[in-house]
């Protein structure tokens, strides 16, 4: 296929992801915030959000405060900000209409759909109700889109590398959020654990929708350290680090299946799945959870450039 | 300007018999029931992406042409007439091209002025003595045809460079069926859908000859910033072949490549709706950022095979068109089917005498001019600008053409007061391979919205209908 055509369903798929992230995101701190603050603590959440968002040096460019409304606009609405949630989707659907050929109609629909309905929100949400449904709307279209792409795509190349697309941002998004909640995960956490970090952790958890998940993997109240196990190294957790990378290795593996050939991408894949299969949770808290995270948001990238020197140009 | 003539009624008020049926139903159907499968129809182009960008328009990146769900219907007799008219003059186009790039017979003959092909800007000079496969040079071809009576066709315009509006054609007749399956069940319709498949039979018979394999097609688009790129990634993803950017093409050693996941590609037959000006900065537009360095000499070499043949755009000359007649008795010895509108050459001294003293009943049209653009219709005209427009003519007459006002047929469409009758067109879409000349029946009938409008473009305005081919 071309590498053009790659290149916008790989990042079509990227865009439709970190739309819903950022959803989750935002749906989470709502509900932190609105917490008593006896709850959570004199923390900023919102701040704390734009910093998971990976947007900080952008957002206080433009606004003085991290506050509901500031962030709120500035993640969901703003057309200032490339990565807000509009802005996603309407990267995605020019990126759609750019591979109209190579989408099913179902995925053109989807993605379509999506755009005209997103002009309905206008530049925001009258009230926190409607912002609610506005998030809810976004997790659903995404939801539409992956489900269109998984089931009417042929399973060929164009499909293989949507789905990179998706595992790739997942990855990111998913260690982004550990990234900056990390201290709350650590296992000395404990002292100042009890109810007020309850709720941060279940925001995490929140965040990557895998609040009930926790409890049926591990049968046990929250704990750091189990939750911070969940989203790194449960492969039967569809949103942590282990789980995308044994995705994004099948996908490749299939791509090199049919091209035969393999390349730095698939080396590089398997390269860090091994890293993730071969660690323990003690191991990586001794080493610095914090310094983990960050080697892998780094690797991340240099395996999303791979991906792109390899195939995309 | 006598009365247009009524495609569905006869002047004594009879119904034509390939109306018959339609004329019951609509007598039938409760005026709401129209209303709103108009709008379902609009919500299902708008939901499909089928738009349309209009250039000079603020915020206008995507619109949507107006359907009319009310079809054009032609009998089978009717068409077929239209059918050998089209194959004669497309027969007798191909030749001309060939001919003005080769051995320039007509020119010699005097039966069309030097001048005329040499100074036009659609001439390619880089094309004299360039053969191409099975001597095509005009794959596609749309020609634009008026009725103005019961027996009188005319050709309003040929386009030969790259033609569009087929999408057209195929969704209208997609989503009629969708909503109106009683209709169709009505009526024997001659199908549409099977154009792809001819066109990518059309495209892969003019391969280049050193071609052993299945060719390597594609579809090349300036991008989706152009008007027409829906209908580009339509017809590609139709007929299944990649559609490329100038950027996903390269030129290596006078043979063309695609890039892909799985390294270069060799082309074979590129399908090009990028205007000549535009496809090789090396040898065309050096600012063109949408074509292809090097194209025109792998085109040079006979290795990439260009549908349309670069140079065609010569036959859409207005003032080139005016001599149609004569090109088809030329080259075919035979009398033209299709008669052309009578037209002025305001490059000749009589013709502007008479064309200056006429303004107010005449249209003229630029010779170069397409899409209803910096065009007069003289009887809707103010007088003031009349009078701009002898000013531009007196100072460039070359530029221009003239002809009489045609009383454009009519057919019942729906607008805001009901059914009311609308002037139409036709652009029937004509497919020349190595294997002979092939029309699907029918074609895009395109409808002045506004009462008493003579203007169809989608450009300015005018919306599109579904075209009936009857079998028998």
């Amino acid at each position: 296929m071309l590498s053009r055509t790659a290149d916008n369903l790989f990042w079509l798929s990227r865009y439709v992801e970190r739309a819903e992230y950022l959803a989750r995101i935002l749906d989470a701190t709502q509900r932190l915030s609105a917490l008593p603050l006896a709850y959570v603590g004199s923390s900023n959440e919102w701040e704390s959000a734009v910093l998971t968002a990976g947007c900080a040096n952008a957002f206080f460019k433009q606004y003085e405060e991290a506050n509901e409304e500031n962030v709120t606009d500035f993640l969901a609405f703003s057309t200032a900000n490339a990565s807000s949630i509009r802005s996603c989707f309407e990267l995605a659907r020019s990126n759609a209409r750019a591979v109209r050929t190579a989408l099913t109609v179902e995925m053109w629909d989807a993605i379509n759909g999506t755009w005209l309905e997103l002009k309905r929100y206008g530049n925001g949400p009258a009230s926190r109700e409607e912002f609610s449904r506005f998030l809810r709307w976004v997790q659903e279209s995404s939801l539409r889109y992956d489900g269109s792409a998984y089931r009417t795509m042929l399973r060929n190349d164009a499909y293989w590398f949507s789905r990179l697309g998706v595992y790739l941002e997942r990855a990111d998004n998913t260690a982004r959020i550990l990234d900056v909640k990390y201290h709350l995960l650590l296992p000395d956490n404990e002292r100042v654990g009890g109810p007020l970090d309850y709720f941060q952790w279940a925001a995490i958890l929140r965040s990557v929708s895998a609040l009930t998940a926790y409890h049926w993997v591990y049968r046990d109240s929250l704990q750091p350290w189990l939750v911070a196990d969940l989203l790194i190294l449960k492969e039967e957790m569809p949103r942590s680090l282990a789980s995308c990378y044994e995705a994004i290795v099948r996908n490749l593996d299939s791509i090199s299946g049919a091209y035969g050939r393999q390349g730095p991408a698939q080396r590089q894949a398997r390269g860090m799945r091994a890293r993730l299969q071969n660690s323990r949770m003690d191991g990586i808290f001794q080493r610095g959870l914090h310094e983990y995270i960050g080697e892998f948001i780094t690797e991340n990238n240099r395996m999303g450039a791979a991906i792109t020197e390899q195939f995309l140009l | 300007m006598s009365a247009a003539f009524d495609e569905m009624k006869e002047a004594d008020g009879g119904v034509r018999p390939a109306y018959s049926e339609l004329s019951r139903w609509l007598k039938e159907v409760p005026p709401d029931v129209l209303d709103y499968r108009r709008r379902e129809a609009e919500l299902l182009f708008r939901r499909i992406g089928i738009t349309f960008a209009v250039y000079g328009e603020a915020d206008a990146q995507e619109r949507l042409i107006p359907f009319d769900v009310i079809p054009r219907i032609m009998s089978g007799a009717e068409w077929r007439l239209l059918e050998k008219g089209l194959t004669q003059r497309v027969k007798a186009l191909n030749l001309f091209i060939k001919d003005i790039y080769g051995a320039r017979e007509i020119l010699r003959a005097g039966v069309v002025p030097d001048d005329l092909v040499f100074r036009n800007p659609a001439f390619r000079p880089e094309m004299s003595g360039q053969s191409v496969p099975h001597d095509i040079f005009i794959h596609i071809a749309g020609i634009d045809i008026v009725r103005v009576d019961a027996d009188t066709f005319y050709v309003l315009e040929d386009n030969a460079r790259t033609p569009s509006g087929v999408s057209y054609m195929l969704e209208n007749r997609e989503i009629m069926m969708r909503l109106f399956p009683e209709l169709f069940a009505r009526h024997r319709i001659a199908p549409v859908e099977n154009y792809p498949d001819q066109l990518l039979a059309t495209l892969k018979s003019v391969a280049p000859e050193r071609v052993a394999r299945d060719p390597n097609v594609v579809m090349l688009t300036p991008g989706v910033y152009n008007s027409a790129y829906y209908e580009h990634s339509f017809l590609a993803d139709k007929l299944g072949v990649e559609l490329v950017e100038g950027r996903d093409l390269f030129v290596k050693d006078e043979f063309v490549y695609m890039r892909t996941t799985q390294g270069p590609r060799k082309v074979d037959v590129i399908y090009r709706r990028i205007d000549d000006d535009f496809i090789d900065p090396l040898t065309f537009r050096p600012d063109s950022a949408l074509g292809v360095a090097g194209l025109m000499s792998a085109y040079q070499a006979g290795n990439v095979t260009m549908a349309n043949a670069v140079g065609t755009g010569i036959a859409d000359d207005k003032a080139v068109y005016s001599f149609m007649p004569a090109v088809v008795k030329f080259y075919l010895g035979e009398e033209p089917l299709l008669k052309n509108v009578p037209t002025w050459r305001c490059r000749e001294e009589e013709h502007l005498a008479y064309v200056l003293e006429h303004l107010h009943e005449l249209v003229v049209k630029e010779v170069h001019g397409s899409g209803g653009y910096g065009m007069l219709i003289g009887p809707a005209a103010s007088k003031i600008a009349i009078e701009q427009f002898r000013l531009k003519l007196k100072a460039a007459p070359k530029n221009f053409i003239a002809q009489p006002t045609l009383a454009l047929s009519t057919c019942p469409t729906c607008v805001e007061q009901g059914v009311a009758p609308r002037h139409v067109d036709l652009r029937p879409f004509v497919l020349t391979g190595s294997k002979g000349t092939r029309i699907v029946p029918g074609g895009l009938t395109r409808v002045a919205m506004k009462e008493g409008s003579l203007v169809v473009n989608s450009s300015q305005g005018g919306g599109t209908k579904d075209t009936w081919v009857l079998d028998g």
